[in-house]
């Protein structure tokens, strides 16, 4: 269903309906994410994908305009690059272990240890959390880090020269 | 079309958005105990006030949340989660240590996870709603 969704996105010239069949796309990622047991992130594509990315995009094509300008450029190039790294990643997919392997190697490093010794450290229940919140706080400083560095760019894109601009 | 004169969405944004802000609080404050955490409830707090600007338009969704507010409520966020680090670099540990938080390092680590998720929903949801003004109020 996700091949197909976006091949359609490829085939459509409407960027309305280009945007629409996006966010089904990422609602039925979402659902992809459930069923591997990965909720939180689920959570995020639902609501970030699905919902508001699709309004934002709305709303850009509200200050451009509704159709794909068509292009008269050679698609060999891009196809085969998109098949090359396509067939690379499919090849490099039979040496991963396969999945839910207790033996993987992301689940011997510091899996257990974050499994056996957090509660007692950290003292509450949702793993993720304690992982994302203390152990890799540091991480999530710059994500956060990240999101407040996009909105100053858009800002100084959209927001600052609206209504004086010259032309 | 107003949504005045349009019953259903009327009604519908009624019911939905004082849910979808509920939720996005349980999810903010429960992140400890079930999925979710301070980036999923920022996002669901924005996606409400985003629908509220969508069916009343952004005049209205302002008086709510004004661009000034969520501008300075998304620094105050990532500043929050950085005095939480720097805390823990007053009170004696690493930074982002938590179990110097309080006197003991269980409890210690419950409120630095707890303010800086909320560090991290107050920046998400304002930069979300932010982005969303500044494209509807974009005018070329």
């Amino acid at each position: 269903m996700l091949a197909m969704t976006a091949i359609a996105i490829i085939a459509m010239r409407n960027m309305l309906s280009v945007i629409m069949l996006g966010g089904i796309y990422s609602l039925i990622s979402a659902t992809l994410f459930v069923v591997l047991d990965a909720v939180d992130v689920a959570f995020t594509e639902a609501a970030v994908g699905a919902g508001v990315s699709t309004v934002l995009f709305l709303s850009a094509l509200a200050i451009t305009g509704k159709h794909q300008a068509l292009t008269r450029k050679n698609h060999i190039v891009p196809i085969f690059v998109v098949l090359v790294t396509g067939a690379g990643l499919l090849y490099s997919t039979t040496d991963m272990p396969s999945f839910g392997d207790p033996q993987a190697p992301v689940h011997t490093h510091v899996a257990p240890r974050y499994i056996e010794q957090s509660y007692d450290e950290i003292g509450i229940p949702n793993i993720v959390t304690s992982v994302l919140a203390s152990y890799r706080g540091y991480d999530t400083l710059g994500e956060v880090a990240v999101v407040f560095t996009a909105l100053i760019a858009v800002l100084l894109l959209l927001g600052l020269n609206r209504g004086s601009r010259k032309d | 079309m107003s949504v005045q004169k349009n019953p259903i969405l009327r009604e519908t944004s009624h019911l939905l958005i004082p849910a979808i802000l509920l939720f996005a609080l349980y999810v903010q404050f429960h992140g400890e105990y079930g999925p979710g955490g301070g980036f999923q409830a920022g996002v669901i707090f924005a996606s409400a006030i985003i629908l509220y600007a969508l069916l009343h338009g952004t005049k209205k969704a302002e008086k709510v949340i004004s661009l000034n507010l969520a501008k300075a409520l998304a620094a105050i966020g990532l500043l929050l989660y950085e005095g939480i680090g720097l805390l823990g670099i007053i009170l004696g540990g690493n930074f982002l240590d938590y179990n110097v938080l309080s006197h003991d390092s269980v409890h210690g680590q419950h409120w630095g996870i707890l303010l800086i998720e909320l560090g991290v929903g107050m920046t998400v949801a304002s930069v979300i709603i932010c982005i969303f003004y500044a494209f509807s109020k974009f005018k070329r």
